[in-house]
């Protein structure tokens, strides 16, 4: 059984008279352990079909399967549960709280959880040192560079044993050396756990990591391939 | 759902990030719990005043005085001629079946002396019944007898201001005062009462047999007359019988006819009492109200603090619904919030309106009682102005979208 998989999946935005089809009848696939990269220009659909894989929003049809569940029935306060149980999200901002440390931001997903306060500690504190920022924890994301912060993300992201990592554009807001390295940690974990890593990007060279590439444009799968 | 010390810290750390403002929300409340606490201790301070008072003067309390009376076609005021006498009381008390006692008056000021020391007291003529109807017991030596009203003895219980000033560090009882040079022998200390409704000081008093204060003192061309009947009544349902009852006996006894006049007034102390009592406690009421109000605008200003705050941290919602933040974890963190400001403020507002009724009852001089009540009531109505303002902030906040929450900038 696929971990991802959309039958369908249509999204419409009715934005005035227009009607946009901003997801036109989706079909895929995605198994446990795949690392893989959405493109597509703005407006491709890439981003309303990486908020409703990542349980932000439903389908107006079709149907999505997470994991075997049926999203599509779920209300609000399960779609929560769901994304903290099995969806860790890397944001192109980075998303962090700010005025809390690096230590706080990671127990984040855990206060929702109801993980004990000691374990919390001591699995955010694994997780920090998995990303590489052991010796961090105090330190606030004002004080921290754009690729520590990103770390700090990541660290966020795993923190649950998430099956997924969604990561929206995670380079986005840093430079070149930067993001290879944020690069080389994704396909890291992704090596190391087998966890599935689904990367949104407009940038060929961060695709170029990932080991099967879908393009998206109007909505709809225009190819579908390993880069090779 | 989230856990809630953790919560709690949040929440903290949310007010700690904007101190200023934190503050000035607060003082809202702050200035809204402290007025309804120091209005309330005003409120009950000035009850339990009068309360005291009525319980000083005695319960079940009416009082005959002598009425208006007509000389030659001119009017004279009530009071202006002693209408009543001695056996007028002793009637009252032994027919009318609602009076458990009676006590004639006949009251004057002199001067007493003891040994090089001089005082000026209200001298008052009566009967041992006064002790009674007044609830006015004697602290050291004995009260006078109906053998001493009837020989007219030479006998004086006196009060404690008038210890204070003549005896000093004497024990009164046993001593002999002179009073207009007749010798009186002190046999018992009264105790002490306090002000009287008016502010008089009841204990600036000296009792002396009804008959010796005729014979010798304040003897008028009428023997036996009294300038004031003190009435106790059998329960306070019994005060307006008993008020009946006398006015009909007197009537009988003055042979006033259909179409005349009294010439005796009965009133009614315990029910002028109670309605003072009563104002009183609209006062505390009204007071508390408004005081309330301010309470209220203090709990729309945590509402318009928390939605300037639900907008401005509306990213940080987003985050926290990503990483699986249910509807009541978001209600509950701006609740905590809603509350903790209101709870922060009520317990500052209990200092000052503690130390605010203590302020006024020092300048002011105004008898103020914080009770544990209303200090209970403040904080709790402060807690549930908390809820009550923090909910539709927390309301809102939980149905944000999470997608245009984290698009938010």
């Amino acid at each position: 059984m696929a971990l991802i998989e959309t039958q369908n999946v249509t999204k419409i935005y009715r934005p005035g008279d227009t009607e946009i089809h901003a997801l036109d009848h989706i079909s895929l696939q995605i198994e446990r352990g795949e690392f893989i990269s959405i493109m597509g220009p703005s407006g491709s659909g890439k981003s309303t079909f990486m908020n409703v894989i990542g349980c932000l929003d439903k389908p107006d049809s079709g149907q999505y399967l997470l994991d075997g569940v049926e999203i599509g029935r779920l209300n609000r306060d399960e779609l929560a549960g769901i994304r903290n149980k099995k969806i860790g999200f890397v944001f192109q901002g980075f998303n962090l709280l700010s005025r809390t440390t690096a230590l706080e931001n990671v127990e984040l997903p855990m206060l929702y959880n109801g993980v004990p306060p000691e374990e919390r500690k001591e699995k955010a504190i694994a997780a920090l040192n998995r990303v590489g920022l052991g010796g961090r924890e105090n330190h606030r994301p004002n004080q921290l560079s754009g690729g520590q912060q990103q770390r700090v993300a990541i660290a966020r992201a795993l923190v649950n044993d998430a099956p997924i990592i969604l990561a929206d554009e995670p380079t986005g807001n840093l430079d070149t050396k930067t993001s290879s390295e944020i690069m080389d940690l994704l396909v890291k974990l992704n090596a190391a756990s087998q966890m599935t890593v689904v990367l949104v990007t407009h940038e060929p060279d961060i695709a170029r990591y990932s080991r099967r590439v879908i393009k998206f444009l109007d909505g709809r799968i225009i190819s579908d391939s390993s880069p090779g | 759902m989230m856990n809630i010390p953790s919560t709690i810290k949040i929440s903290l750390r949310a007010l700690r990030g904007n101190k200023m403002r934190s503050a000035l929300t607060m003082l809202g409340i702050i200035i809204g719990v402290g007025a309804v606490i120091t209005m309330l201790a005003v409120g009950t301070g000035a009850r339990q005043k009068i309360e005291e008072q009525i319980s000083s003067m005695g319960s079940n309390l009416l009082m005959v005085l002598p009425g208006a009376s007509t000389s030659g076609g001119a009017r004279m005021g009530s009071g202006t001629q002693l209408t009543l006498t001695l056996a007028d009381a002793e009637a009252v008390k032994k027919e009318c079946s609602s009076v458990s006692t009676a006590a004639p008056i006949l009251n004057g000021v002199a001067q007493i002396i003891f040994g090089n020391q001089n005082w000026s007291a209200s001298i008052i003529g009566t009967t041992p019944g006064i002790l009674e109807v007044r609830d006015w017991p004697v602290a050291a030596g004995r009260p006078f007898t109906d053998d001493d009203v009837r020989n007219a003895s030479k006998v004086a219980l006196v009060g404690q201001t008038v210890v204070d000033n003549l005896f000093r560090n004497v024990n009164p009882v046993g001593k002999i005062v002179r009073i207009k040079n007749i010798p009186f022998t002190v046999i018992g200390v009264l105790e002490a009462k306090g002000q009287s409704a008016i502010g008089q000081d009841q204990d600036d008093t000296l009792f002396i047999p009804v008959t010796t204060a005729q014979k010798k003192l304040f003897g008028t061309q009428f023997p036996g007359m009294i300038r004031i009947i003190m009435v106790k009544a059998k329960s306070s349902e019994d005060l307006a019988n008993a008020e009946k009852q006398i006015t009909e006996l007197l009537k009988q006894r003055h042979h006033i006819g259909q179409k005349q006049e009294d010439d005796f007034t009965v009133r009614n102390l315990t029910q002028m009492m109670q309605a003072a009592e009563q104002s009183t406690h609209i006062m505390t009421l009204l007071l508390g109200s408004v005081a309330s109000i301010s309470l209220l605008v203090g709990g729309i200003g945590i509402m318009n603090i928390m939605l300037v705050s639900v907008t401005e941290r509306t990213r940080e919602i987003g985050i926290r619904m990503a990483v699986g933040a249910k509807t009541w974890d978001i209600r509950l963190q701006f609740l905590i919030e809603a509350m903790t400001l209101s709870v922060i403020g009520g317990t500052f507002g209990i200092l000052i309106g503690i130390s605010g009724s203590e302020i006024l009852s020092l300048l002011a001089g105004w008898p103020t009682v914080i009770s544990p009540a209303s200090i209970l009531l403040a904080f709790s109505f402060s807690g549930i102005v908390g809820v009550f303002f923090g909910f539709y902030p927390a309301y809102k906040a939980s149905l944000l979208s999470p997608i245009d929450a984290l698009r938010h900038e």
